[in-house]
């Protein structure tokens, strides 16, 4: 995506700082230990080294620090002594210390912290790298994860300069806007010209709608299929079209990536063999060249055409793997499915075809994840279709996913109605007799009595679904709908835009009260010059979609947006 | 050779504000340096039960601080610790700690070893480690203790040939340790940790037989030696290098000696002192000798020595240079100078600008202005200092570049000066001194004194910043008053509130865990409440055992690793019921629990659910347990838990669903057995699955039934698996055995997809009318396709026939499909 498009778009803050200001951390951390020898996983399993001293990098996790101890008691049972140190990143939890002591080795171990909060993933991602928030912070109630979004946003705040305004929904966004405010209070404030212009905190439970969609825009193809890990993926002999398997990073350092990651996948194919022929025509260029011209050639320009073509090359397998799975029938239906969940028509179609998806055992996550839509879209499963459904799907996976399905209830992701409760029933019923325009109004009233995921209503009112029927043209998007073929604006994206456009919630009180509420705007302090960079942070992780989508939003409105997520 | 013998002077500081009957006689005294406060123990030389001795304490000016009889046991000596703490040491080796309001703070012991022997003689040091204090022994051993707050005894070597008491003895720091100096008749011995090391002054004159008494300089530089001929020498205390030594020609032993010289200067000077006389030793020959009335002190300081009698106090001390220069007769000095130049200045008189042309000439005015002002710091007169001050600006006003920083900051700290040198206040701090100790020390110190008013003034004065200045005293002064027993709690929370609203960085906790020291729980409380950090109320609320709020507030503050802390020490504290009780009516902390069960305590985590009756959970729990179990028979029991709690839950789906999974690892044993196939542990369709590929139809038959598998389920996993075996003759017979639950459209495609076009067209023709374009198009016949289409006029199925025929080869057919779309689109 070009985005130099505006001239007086702010330009991106630097933020090789906050790599560098946690590596210098992290090295006085390791120099207080000798050298270093090896580096090893943490794992349990015995570790095989003949050094007297260990340390050990880890994510203060219960687990991690039980296998840890473990390491250690087997140590004094063979009698080795040897000494041991764990750095905890980014902080030390009180129930890990707990746990050493618990297994006796409280005093056999030192530990410390290391501050690390924020990887920059590319010029405008960045990443907590937490991947346990969304379940600890929505699933197991814990939110011990909330101080330490608290203390990057003042991280990035003492680095930054302050932010003018702070906009957030979500209970566990206000959580973390109070942590990060008390934080503030504490330390000095630094006055410095601010970088960023606005934060937006948002919860992922706010919109489970989006990320439970098949992704259909390029990088995020990639992370479905292949999975994207710390902005790196690895491409297996498929793609390389070789018998090795090759990790390449994914930033706007690849020039061919950056092009494509935000299209369309329809739109690929076309660009990559264009890319391929300007390719051809540089190398052409050799012919026909003196011995001079073709000296400066070879000094300039092959370097960089080598570089293009093998990451070319690996783009084109990519898509080439991502066709043979993705144009199938198969996954054309899948969407067509997840389209018509997301209008609500032909729900019983819908509810065929995931049974047929369970019964064919096609994916066990896309049958989760089909179900869990058609759930949040109808506000629950009717009991009848819950119970089959779930029982196919206990058969095909096993009954072990009876804790599975326990979870998802909990999360709300995946409900039965509870009777007295079918409501959507009725008005389904009532609204193939009358008109669109009373459906609308009465499916307000019903999700008002039924407070549940609402979506329907909010898709009205926010007008998240574009109309069926109009021809979308996804190489000049119109919209963020782009990022799932037209069908569907990420609702999360569209709350980010509505509240920047209005400057805060007013005239979204109903859409507010659907969401359960928890939304905050704080003028932090009057900034007359305009900085235009908003800092988006979800918490509980975010897909490319919708990262794709706000940079859509981002070129619209001259406006940069960082992404942050967990 | 010197001109002047030496630049003493001797300056009255105050006249003291005590009565004391018999002055300074036999009382045990103790001045802490830096103008600190006078311990007096009077009268404990007399030894009866009935007269106890008096312990006094009073600031410097001889105000009383405070006032109570002795009852503890012999006091050896008395010393004051840097943070303005008395310390008495007690015959049996025992400290007594006690605060300058003689309020007793704790006590502490210098080892069995010294409350054995005894203690004969001890000596209060001061060094970067803190407070010290050292101890001779009846034993005539050193024991050491470098930091009482932070006790380390150490037992020094024994000294040879130490037959009874040293003559004298001193305690220095030298190389980052306290060692002990020790003089034993002519022998000098240095003690450290590891050795006794004997050591020779350089140049000590022979005819002394016996070093009488000694003395080392406030900064452990210097050492000054008095023998029994009557003879200081004066050197460095590394004893490497001789300064002077001088004939006193008075050889009674003296009653105390002590170093007067200020940083930097290069003339030693040290004090000695006998009864009624007082005599300074310098470099040269000559003495200076003073006339005392009465019993006195010695003070050694940083930059002179204060004599303390039992009416006055006063300071001797080397003249300052920059003093000297201008206050000499006749000086010629620029300093001097301009202070002429001022003063003919005042007097309106031209003289002024012969003066103030001299200096200029000489380019000095800088320099003059910089005496004025660093002579008006050593000057105590205030009247003098106003003088010396008023000359520097004078001067200032004809420099144009003059930077104003040491001018505007010598007139701050003259005023924070004059004020705490006040009789009221009464500390009397050189200027010098006053640098050295720093604004935040002299902060601590007005607090001691419970000085609040002035250190606020002082803190808003000076521009402290908020956090270290005004907030700390108020910090103090609340944790003072929370102390008031004759005030209701109400009162002290309101004032302390009131004061303290709109202080930046005050921690509550802190006065409140203040409150809660001195019994006042109800009054903490309170405290605490006014405490914006709730993460902060925590600790404090535990400690008063007040776990519900603690709980509740570490809950509040969102920090979970508080809350675990919090959840922990209650697991500790309390039974477990009332542990559970508790967490109960905590959604968060319970949760919290649960999760570090989850990990820990499998057990307790049971437990937690049954006292919930959370049968669902329960179940949840037990079939968690099953799948984590190897052995059969356990995992069939472990259901059957879970079985019995999913009943309880009133859930009989998952109930149905766990018997239906124990039934299914029955069968799956059985079969294991007979047929040795790995089947425990599969799900339902994996088994029949794996049954099917190895031909046990009858067997996939059976769960079939037996679990009530849907029909379109069955047939999809049939036809799968036979495709897959590629049993096309089976999958003919299975398409024929009833109508398919799953159409045949289906059978077309995974025979296509196995490569089987030939079976694939056997289906085509009993797919239904919808689907008969796809099937056509799968098996690739595109004249069936059409037909089809054409047959059912659906414009779209046309569209889809067209676009997969190739011009070249379909020519006829697309005309037909083309007029034949034509006329479904008129329709």
């Amino acid at each position: 995506m070009a985005h130099t498009e505006w001239k007086d778009a702010p330009g991106l803050p630097d933020f090789s700082l906050l790599k560098r200001l946690a590596r210098d951390q992290l090295i006085f951390l390791l120099e207080q230990q000798h050298e270093v020898d090896k580096l090893y996983k943490v794992e349990l399993k015995p570790i095989v080294s003949s050094s007297d001293q260990l340390c050990f990098l880890i994510r203060p996790r219960i687990q991690t620090v039980k296998w840890i101890s473990d390491l250690v008691n087997a140590d004094k049972v063979a009698g080795r002594f040897r000494r041991y140190k764990i750095i905890f990143t980014p902080q030390k939890f009180y129930a890990c210390e707990t746990v050493l002591e618990e297994q006796g080795v409280y005093g056999d171990v030192t530990t410390d912290e290391w501050n690390f909060y924020i990887l920059p993933l590319d010029d405008d991602i960045l990443s907590l790298e937490l991947p346990e928030f969304f379940r600890d912070n929505f699933l197991e109630g814990d939110q011990r994860w909330v101080t330490t979004a608290g203390s990057a946003l003042r991280l990035l705040q003492s680095v930054y300069g302050s932010f003018s305004k702070v906009y957030g929904i979500g209970r566990c966004a206000k959580m973390v806007y109070e942590s990060w405010r008390e934080l503030m209070e504490d330390g000095e404030q630094r006055t410095r010209q601010p970088e960023f212009a606005k934060v937006f905190l948002v919860d992922r439970d706010v919109d489970f709608v989006t990320p439970l969609c098949s992704q259909v825009v390029y990088e995020g193809l990639v992370d479905d299929l292949f999975r994207i890990k710390c902005g790196s993926v690895e491409f297996g002999p498929d793609v390389t079209s070789s018998d090795k398997s090759i990790k390449v990073m994914l930033n706007s350092q690849d020039k061919v990536f950056s092009e494509i990651r935000n299209e369309h996948f329809s739109n690929v194919f076309g660009f990559l063999s264009q890319k391929a022929k300007n390719l051809q025509t540089a190398y052409d260029k050799r012919r026909g060249m003196d011995i001079q011209q073709m000296k400066a050639f070879v000094a300039d320009e092959l370097k960089g055409l080598k570089q293009e073509h093998r990451l070319l090359s690996l783009h084109i397998g990519a898509s080439e793997s991502m066709m043979k799975k993705k144009t199938k029938q198969d996954f054309q239906e899948l969407l067509k499915t997840e389209h018509s969940l997301l209008e609500g028509f032909e729900i019983r179609e819908c509810i065929t075809y995931i049974e047929e998806h369970i019964n064919r055992q096609v994916s066990m996550i896309d049958s989760l994840r089909l179900l869990c839509l058609l759930s949040i879209t109808e506000n629950g499963l009717l009991s009848k279709d819950y119970r089959s459904l779930k029982a196919q799907y206990l058969q095909s996976y096993g009954i072990e996913h009876l804790l599975t399905f326990a979870n998802l209830r909990q999360l709300g992701l995946l409900e039965e109605q509870q009777a007295g409760e079918t409501l959507t029933v009725m008005e389904s019923k009532v609204g193939k007799l009358v008109n669109d325009k009373t459906v609308g109004k009465l499916t307000d009233a019903f999700s008002s009595l039924a407070k549940k995921s609402n979506f329907r209503a909010l898709s009205k009112r926010l007008a998240l679904v574009p109309k069926s029927g109009e021809e979308y043209d996804l190489r000049v998007p119109r919209d963020m709908a782009y990022v799932f073929s037209g069908a569907y604006i990420p609702l999360s994206c569209k709350l980010i835009e509505q509240v920047l456009e209005r400057d805060g919630w007013t005239g979204m009180e109903e859409v507010t009260r659907m969401l359960n509420g928890q939304e905050f705007a704080v003028t932090a302090r009057n900034k007359t010059d305009a900085q235009r960079i908003v800092l988006v942070m979800f918490l509980g992780g975010c897909t490319f979609s919708e990262i794709s989508a706000l940079r859509f939003l981002g070129k619209e409105r001259g406006t940069y947006y960082l992404k942050q997520m967990e | 050779k010197y001109y002047y013998a030496f630049n003493i002077l001797k300056i009255e500081l105050y006249e003291m504000g005590w009565n004391l009957k018999d002055g300074l006689r036999e009382c045990l005294v103790a001045a802490a340096p830096y103008g600190g406060p006078i311990a007096l123990l009077k009268g404990h030389y007399r030894r009866s039960p009935s007269a106890r001795p008096q312990l006094e304490i009073y600031s410097s000016s001889g105000l009383p601080l405070a006032s109570f009889p002795w009852k503890s046991g012999v006091v050896k000596q008395l010393g004051w610790t840097v943070s303005d703490d008395l310390l008495c040491v007690q015959e049996d080796g025992t400290v007594l700690v006690y605060d300058l309001w003689g309020g007793f703070k704790r006590h502490f012991s210098m080892g069995n070893e010294v409350s054995q022997s005894q203690v004969l003689e001890t000596k209060i040091f001061h060094s970067p480690y803190g407070t010290g204090v050292a101890i001779l022994t009846g034993a005539l051993r050193f024991t050491l203790a470098t930091n009482i707050d932070d006790i380390k005894l150490r037992r020094l070597p024994e000294v040879p040939g130490l037959q009874e008491a040293p003559s004298c003895w001193a305690v220095l720091t030298q190389d980052r340790q306290s060692k002990v100096l020790v003089a034993n008749g002519s022998q000098l011995f240095i003690l450290d940790n590891t050795a006794c090391t004997p050591v020779t002054p350089p140049g000590l004159s022979p005819q002394a037989s016996s070093i009488v008494h000694m003395c080392v300089s406030f900064s452990y530089k210097y050492l000054a030696l008095l023998t029994d001929s009557g003879h200081v020498w004066m050197g460095t205390s590394n004893l490497k290098e001789k300064l002077s030594e001088v004939d006193t020609k008075i050889k009674t032993p003296p009653k105390q000696m002590a170093w007067c010289r200020r940083p930097k200067s290069q003339q030693p000077s040290a004090v000695v002192m006998w009864d009624g006389l007082l005599i300074v030793v310098g470099e040269c020959k000559e003495t200076i000798q003073y006339h005392l009335d009465d019993d006195s002190v010695l003070v050694p300081e940083l930059d002179g020595v204060r004599i303390i009698s039992g009416t006055h106090h006063e300071l001797l001390q080397e003249v300052p240079g920059a003093c000297e220069e201008i206050f000499k007769i006749a000086s010629m000095a620029p300093g001097a100078l301009l202070l002429e130049a001022h003063k003919e200045y005042e007097k309106e008189s031209q003289k002024a600008d012969e003066y103030l042309r001299e200096i200029k000439e000489q380019s000095l005015l800088s320099e003059a202005v910089r005496q004025c002002v660093e002579a008006a710091g050593h000057e105590h007169e205030p009247e003098t200092q106003k003088t010396l001050l008023r000359a520097a600006s004078f001067g200032k006003c004809f420099l144009s570049n003059f930077p104003p920083e040491q001018f505007v900051s010598m007139c701050r700290d003259l005023r924070v000066l004059n004020a705490v040198r006040d009789y009221t206040v009464g500390i009397p701090l050189t200027h010098t001194q006053f640098k050295q100790m720093t604004v935040q020390v002299l902060i601590d110190r007005l607090v001691y004194r419970k000085l609040y008013p002035l250190a606020i003034e002082v803190c808003r004065y000076l521009k402290t910043p908020e956090y270290q200045g005004v907030s700390r005293v108020l910090k103090h002064w609340a944790c003072y008053k929370v102390q008031q027993k004759e005030e209701s709690d109400e009162v002290i929370a309101k004032a302390v509130s009131v004061k303290l609203a709109d202080a930046a960085g005050i921690s509550y906790s802190e006065i409140a865990t203040k409150a809660y020291e001195s019994g006042r729980t109800e009054l903490a409380i309170k405290l605490l409440e006014f405490e914006p950090r709730s993460g902060e109320q925590v600790p404090l609320l535990l400690k008063m055992k007040k776990s519900p709020l603690a709980l509740s507030k570490a809950i509040e503050s969102g920090d979970t690793d508080l809350v675990y802390t919090v959840v922990m020490y209650l697991k500790n504290e309390l039974n477990r019921g009332d542990f559970f009780m508790m967490l109960r009516n905590q959604p968060v902390a319970l949760s919290l629990y649960k999760q570090f069960c989850k990990h820990q305590e499998q057990d307790t985590l049971k437990d937690l659910f049954n006292q919930d009756d959370d049968h669902e959970e329960l179940g949840n729990f037990y079939v968690k347990a099953s799948y984590k179990d190897q052995r059969l028979e356990a995992r069939v029991a472990l259901l059957q838990s879970a079985v019995d709690e999913y009943y309880k839950a009133k859930n009989d789906f998952s109930a149905k669903t766990t018997e239906d999974e124990m039934r299914l690892l029955r069968f799956q044993r059985k079969l294991e057995e007979e047929k040795d196939e790995q089947l425990v542990g599969f799900s339902l369709q994996d088994t029949m699955t794996t049954l099917l590929s190895v031909g046990l139809h009858k067997h996939a038959e059976q769960l079939y039934k037996d679990f009530r598998v849907p029909d379109k389920r069955f047939w999809w996993l049939k036809l799968k698996a036979l495709a897959e075996k590629e049993d096309w003759e089976e999958l003919e017979k299975f398409g024929k055995t009833k109508k398919s639950p799953i159409g045949y459209l289906p059978f077309v495609e995974v025979c296509i997809k196995h490569h089987n076009k030939y079976e694939a067209k056997k289906y085509v023709s009993k797919v239904t009318p919808e689907q008969k374009v796809k099937a056509h198009l799968a098996v690739g016949d595109m004249e069936g396709a059409a037909e089809a289409a054409i047959e059912r006029r659906n414009e779209s199925e046309i569209s889809t026939v067209l676009s997969r025929c190739s011009a070249t080869t379909d020519h006829l057919l697309m005309e037909r499909l083309n007029r034949a779309k034509a006329t479904a689109v008129k329709k």
